[in-house]
């Protein structure tokens, strides 16, 4: 097939649906774009793009990674624009935003909004409020406007700011359910119209400013848990974006055409450069190659492969440019599988109650309860109707759940911005609650305990100019061992006039380095090898193995030492498996465990009441990850592992692990605290109000003083 | 008495002014990329066209 040689550049394909029409007649074309990080990225690509001829502007958001260009002239294709990303080193894919997104973003600025309108009116009412508190010689009718000012401030700004929560506490009463939004929006609005009618009596028990207080304090805490939900979802919606993978198929008349991969039918036939990663199950078609399936089977070393056979989703074409034949669709291939795996694993996951949903449960109908009592109460001592719905309102009010809403905020965002700092990348709020709780730790070995690629075995033996003439040949190819070959024998030139054979080897100037036929030996040993020949010498060998990463064994000591067992599965001959675990000082290991027997696994300490945590990078231990109680991926695991993960490590180290243990630990000792502190306040406050000693004062003072007291806690835990 | 009116009422319009400076920086797309912004400072701008 001829079409095996065309350029990417010649590639009919049509990325018409991804342009969207602008104002003054431009398009805009979006692209997520992965591996931005710095200032320097930033004015390199949107440089880049603008250097495009007839490209009006770029620009690059940094936090969604995604890029918007626009441009008025029919010239610019986006294509163009795909490949210069591409060629400055950054992946780049036509962005395809799913609803729930934009529905994100809505919820993002609406309470940012509400935030800001609530913080306002919380510093305006307490200048008007101080005023009457302290200024003992206002006349009555000063006072009376000061009031009245504050409820025209104060009663559109709390039914404003304060949908956020009468909206969801609305939602879950109608199911007849209850959450802590209940208790807060009745607080709000029995503030709001307990102060209108004091007003109107003229009394001066006005809640005004606890009510905007509040609304603002309880958004504070609401805010800083979007904060944390969203950057927790960036990653996530990061690898979604770049999931939704094109492919090259093969048209009637033999030409390349680019499609969705979801959009790829049994029978297709699709071509795979050198690097690409299949998309779906297929049949590889013509000739051999060879395919990296480390994110299939665990298997660090490419593998060859001959014509016709079969490959699942997930591998890359390590050797020649392939031809396959597409036996599944996407949504019926190995992917898939995994994805309904995730699936099951999220929704066991959904079940575990955090200890913010514990303490709502147990909180509101405490709260209501005593309300109810106190006004019974009142009425059975001989008060009257005013003065025991009055008192039975305060509780309600000096109860609303301020100091609770931000006990696990605070916390939260404290823990997993010290985390960030240290490269560890926490996916959501009660993922450090469950880290907190583990007994068990779970290992994969290869690319978890091991560094996961190839690095030189027998480098002793080999004379120091042999390896240097071998890595002149090595540093021209991408090939896995012959980068780990460059790699040990350092940065040097490269020999000019270099041509490489996929699938055979590297050749220049009488030198040749490849697999054993290319030597001209009949067989190799097995294994991962490389073999070298100059002129007509003897060949010979460099022999790879997978190295157990330097931090391994301090980090399964630290975690012994904290109680926590470890083990290791893997999917590796029990031979290899048995000498990593050795040197990593595991005395428990499995080996040639396949991804159901891994999952099996989880579920089996799951079922014995154990609390595990997996640390896995491939895609067969994605259903493990999932099942996990907590699960942690490495930052160079594949992307639906770190998707599935709880926890990403950035970097190529797993000691942040520790790190992140030590940190949960002590979050979770924080909230406790918090829930302690918060407890206090409720038990000092509760009885001046039933009792009907607590004035406006005591109550804006007290609620501030509770939810400052929960957030310096929880800001503990930045520093040290 | 005057004076109070004054005071309250200038206390008012500069607070709902900030809100409003607020309220336009979010509806303009400000705080989309906070992350981006803190380090596009670093880059320099082109240099301006000769005259």
């Amino acid at each position: 097939m001829a079409a095996l040689n065309l350029a990417p550049a010649d590639v009919a394909d049509d990325l018409s649906r991804y342009i969207h029409p602008a104002v003054g007649g431009e398009r805009n074309f979006e692209i997520a774009v992965k591996g931005a990080h710095c200032a320097g990225c930033i004015a390199k690509i949107e440089g880049g793009v603008k250097g495009i001829a007839g490209v009006s502007a770029a620009r690059l958001n940094l936090s969604t990674g995604k890029l918007t260009v626009a441009w008025r002239d029919d010239a610019v294709k986006p294509q163009m624009v795909l490949r210069r990303v591409r060629d400055l080193g950054y992946e780049a894919q036509p962005f395809e935003a799913p609803a729930v997104l934009d529905a994100e973003a809505h919820e993002g600025r609406m309470l940012l909004r509400c935030l800001a309108v609530s913080g306002f009116a919380t510093v305006f009412i307490m200048g008007l409020t101080d005023a009457i508190w302290y200024g003992a010689d206002l006349s009555p009718a000063l006072r009376q406007s000061f009031f009245w000012l504050a409820a025209a401030v104060s009663v559109p700004v709390t039914l404003y700011s304060g949908q956020v929560f009468y909206l969801s506490a609305w939602s879950v009463l109608r199911q007849w359910r209850t959450n802590m939004d209940v208790p807060i929006s009745l607080a709000l609005l029995l503030a709001l119209g307990l102060s209108l009618y004091q007003t109107a009596q003229r009394a001066h028990d006005t809640y005004f400013d606890a009510a905007v207080m509040l609304t603002f304090l309880l958004l504070v805490g609401r805010y800083l848990d979007f904060r944390l939900r969203d950057r927790a979802r960036g990653a996530a919606r990061h690898l979604l974006v770049m999931q939704s993978l094109l492919a090259q198929r093969f048209r009637p008349d033999a030409k390349l055409e680019t499609v969705a991969a979801r959009e790829l039918a049994p029978g297709d036939h699709i071509f795979l450069a050198t690097g690409e990663r299949l998309p779906v199950n297929g049949t590889l078609l013509e000739r051999n190659s060879e395919a990296d399936l480390s994110l299939v089977t665990g298997e660090t070393m490419p593998v060859s492969l001959a014509a016709s056979a079969t490959l699942l989703a997930g591998s890359i074409i390590t050797g020649a440019p392939a031809t396959i034949l597409v036996t599944a669709r996407v949504e019926d291939s190995l992917v898939a599988d995994l994805a309904r795996l995730l699936e099951a694993g999220q929704q066991t996951r959904n079940r575990y109650v955090n200890l913010a949903e514990k303490a709502a449960r147990a909180y509101v109908p405490l709260v209501t309860g005593l309300a109810l009592l106190v006004f019974v109460g009142w009425l059975l001592a001989g008060a009257g109707l005013e003065h025991a719905i009055t008192s039975a309102i305060t509780v309600l009010i000096i109860t609303c759940p301020c100091a609770l809403g931000l006990a696990v905020p605070a916390v939260q965002v404290a823990a997993t911005s010290r985390l960030f700092r240290k490269g560890v990348f926490v996916k959501s709020g009660n993922a450090l609650e469950r880290l907190a709780e583990i007994d068990v730790a779970v290992f994969d070995k290869t690319g978890t305990l091991t560094l996961g690629k190839p690095v030189l075995e027998n480098g002793a033996e080999i004379a120091p100019d042999m390896l240097q003439n071998a890595a002149l040949l090595a540093r021209g190819s991408r090939h896995p061992l012959a980068r780990a070959l460059a790699e040990a024998a350092g940065p040097g030139p490269v020999a000019t006039d270099l041509r490489e054979t996929a699938g055979a080897g590297l050749e220049a100037a009488g030198r040749r380095l490849g697999n054993a036929a290319w030597c001209g030996i009949a067989s190799g040993n097995g294994g991962s090898e490389l073999w070298f020949r100059e002129g007509n010498t003897a060949p010979m060998v460099f022999r790879f193995h997978d190295k157990i990463r330097p931090e391994t064994k301090a980090v399964v000591t630290s975690l012994k030492n904290r109680g926590i067992d470890v083990e290791m599965l893997t999917g590796d001959r029990a031979d290899a498996a048995g000498d990593i675990a050795r040197e990593a000082g595991i005395a428990l290991w499995n080996a040639e465990v396949g991804p159901a027997a891994k999952a099996l696994h989880m579920k089996s300490y799951r079922a014995g009441g154990r609390r595990t945590l997996m640390v896995g990078d491939g895609l067969n231990d994605t259903a493990a990850l999932a099942l996990a109680h907590v699960s942690v991926a490495p930052g160079t695991a594949a992307e639906v592992s770190q998707l599935a993960a709880d926890l990403v490590i950035r970097g190529d180290s797993l000691e942040p692990l520790i790190e992140a243990i030590d940190v949960s630990r002590k979050a979770k000792r924080l909230v406790l605290q918090n829930f302690a502190m918060a407890a206090l306040y409720n038990l000092t406050a509760i009885p001046m109000a039933a009792f009907g000693l607590v004035s406006p004062l005591v109550a804006a003072v007290t609620m501030a003083g509770s939810s400052l007291l929960v957030t310096l806690n929880a800001l503990r835990l930045v520093q040290s | 008495m005057n004076g109070m009116a004054v005071v309250i009422a200038a206390a008012l319009l500069l607070g709902l002014g900030g809100l409003g400076v607020l309220l336009w920086a979010l509806s303009s797309d400000q705080y989309e990329d906070l992350e981006g912004d803190a380090l596009r400072i670093l880059n320099d701008d082109p240099p301006p066209p000769a005259s």
